[in-house]
This record gives C-alpha cells, structure tokens and sequence, in this order.
C-alpha cells in the first residue's frame, strides 16, 4: 500500500475511440487532399495525431511521373487509409470506387460520399442509402457522410454502417457548425460513432464541434488551406482534444443573469 | 499480314501494344508497379495474381487506378 499522498485525479475518463472492430487514438481524422506539397503534407499530418487518414481512388495520370500516388509518401503501417468515394455522383459510381479501393489490399473501409450538388457538394441522401446498404452487404465497412438530417442518420445506423458522419457545413467551405441542435440530436440518437465531416474552418469550430458529444471530426481542407498547415494541424489537434475534455468536463449552465465569482459576505463597511 | 500490336483504351485513351502482351507486361511498359494499382478489366476488377495470365485483346477496357491525396 502507497504511503505517499497522490494528486488527486480528475474522475473524468475517455472511452477508447471503437469504430467498427477498430479503435483509433486520435479523434481526429484528416484529408490528404489540396496540399502544395507531399512534405507539408505528412508533416500536417504527424502534427494533427491523426491514426486515420482519408485518400481518394482515382485513374494512374499516365503521362506524368509516379509522384502523385499517395503511398510513395504515405506509409500505410504508420496510417489507417479510409478511402474514400469522393466525386461519385450515384450509388453505382460510390459502390464501383469503394471496390476498387478495397482491391488496392489494405482494408474493406470505405468513406461513402454521394455527391448530389455540383455547387454545394450536399450530400444525395437516398444513394448513399441505396449504397450504403450494397456494400454493407459486401462487408464493407461504411462511413457514411451524410446531411445534418436526424432521420436519414437513423436510416444509415438501420443499414448497418459502422460510423455516420453528418456535415457540419458544406465541404472545403469553412462555415463552420452551423446546426449544433441537429448534431447533438444525432448523436443522442445513434449508438455508432458520429464523426462531423466536412465544413470546419479553424481550431475553434473543431472545438465547438467536439463540445457537442460528438465522437469525432474529420476535416482536410481547414488544414491543408491554412497559411501554415502544419501549425493548424496542431491547432486543431488541441482543438479537438480541448472540445472533447471540455464536453466530458460537463459545462455549467447558462444563465442569463451574472452570478458573483467572489464572495458576496466580508466586504469592508 | 497480322498487325504486331493491338488497340485498347487505356485510362480512357487510345493505345497500343505488342500483340500477345499480358496486363503485367502493360504495367511494365507503363513503369507501374502491380502492388501500387488496381486495374479494372472490361469493367471487371482483376486480381493481381492474375495479372500475369490474362492476355489482352483487341478493343480491351482498363482502367488502371491508384490512391490520391483527397478528404
């Protein structure tokens, strides 16, 4: 038995961060897209503490050098590639990447995004459904990006997807949370993992997001974007992490009134 | 006379290749390497084990796709 006195602890404790049969370290799950250079971007990358990285499946640029595919930068031992289904328009497109990413050899992951907006990039909820359930039943693992919509997010927990992420705002467009109330409600209502995806423009919107439960973000261009993106990486490493103690912590109440912080008693006569 | 090479469509491009060639023998004449692609055959997925036995025909479909930067 200890006879020393121990700094006494804060109760509070994280659960490890489980996506399907996975657990991950960090809460944060990064882009590999928009970089100006290979080098900005694994150094982003280490700085964010992302385990996860997104990539995109797309044809070999035969007349130009080999310098494009991500795995001549990116070692796959060191990261977990989520592929992605970026740009597909119907579920045909998304089902057809998503086995081609899954032939590449490294997981049967796969980030399912249908586009169904050419200006907003707003996600074609009823394809992904359409999808999601096809490669559900593949046994694919699906995260599935989806809109801010409670009852779609239901349906896509209903097909079997390991995560659901719902935007936080259009993507690359940087507006930020912009329905916290919708994403708290999400997460109250799911029991896979929320990941907020797309939409996040700086630390603080990282940390807004986190302070809503939610049980991760994923972002690319608030980083890649950034002047200095490895320094917002950082930021929104402690972001990320400073919104998810912050909602463990359990915030006080809001009050619409102002409540002394020093004692009201002892004052001088 | 039998021409020496055959016509595909390549990425969605036009090209030619020495008549018996198999898929190994394209990703060699392109410098690509098996383990860093997937190729789709005639809109079928073919395993890399296979590269080296399937024979490409005239009028053949691949694509031939890898892992980019994207979020």
């Amino acid at each position: 038995m200890s006879t020393t006195t121990e700094p006494k602890v804060s109760p509070t404790q994280d659960t490890p961060f489980v996506i399907g049969d996975r657990t991950f370290r960090s809460r944060l799950i990064v882009g590999t897209g928009k970089y100006r250079d290979n080098a900005s971007m694994v150094a982003s990358i280490r700085a964010s503490g992302a385990d996860m990285v997104t990539v995109a499946v797309r044809r070999v640029d035969l007349d130009r050098s080999k310098e494009e595919a991500i795995l001549h930068h990116l070692d796959p031992d060191e990261f977990f590639l989520l592929a992605n289904t970026a740009g597909c328009y119907t579920a045909d497109e998304a089902i057809r990447y998503a086995r081609l990413a899954r032939a590449a050899g490294f997981n049967e992951w796969i980030k399912l995004e249908v586009i169904g907006d050419e200006r907003t990039l707003l996600p074609d909820v009823q394809a992904t459904l359409e999808a999601a359930r096809v490669l559900v039943d593949e046994g694919f693992k699906v995260m599935a990006y989806t809109n801010d919509d409670l009852i779609m997010a239901l349906r896509l927990e209903d097909a079997g997807c390991v995560s659901v992420m719902p935007l936080a705002s259009p993507i690359g467009s940087g507006l930020g949370l912009v329905n916290p109330f919708y994403i708290r409600e999400i997460k109250e209502r799911l029991q896979v993992p929320v990941i907020v995806d797309a939409g996040v423009g700086t630390a603080s919107d990282a940390c807004a997001t986190m302070e809503q439960g939610v049980d991760g973000v994923l972002m690319n261009t608030a980083i890649a974007a950034a002047d200095d993106p490895v320094a917002m990486a950082d930021a929104m490493r402690l972001g990320v992490r400073a919104g998810r103690l912050a909602y463990l912590a359990g915030r006080m109440p809001r009050r619409e009134i102002a409540v002394p912080s020093s004692p009201t008693r002892g004052m001088l006569d | 006379m039998t021409e020496t090479t055959i016509p595909l469509v390549v990425n969605g491009k036009d090209h030619r290749i020495t008549r018996g060639a198999t898929v190994r023998g394209l990703l060699d004449e392109l410098d690509l390497v098996p383990g860093m692609v997937v190729v789709e055959y005639n809109r079928e997925i073919l395993p890399r084990k296979e590269y080296d036995q399937v024979e490409l025909q005239p009028g053949d479909r691949l694509e031939l796709v890898h892992f980019v930067g994207g979020g």
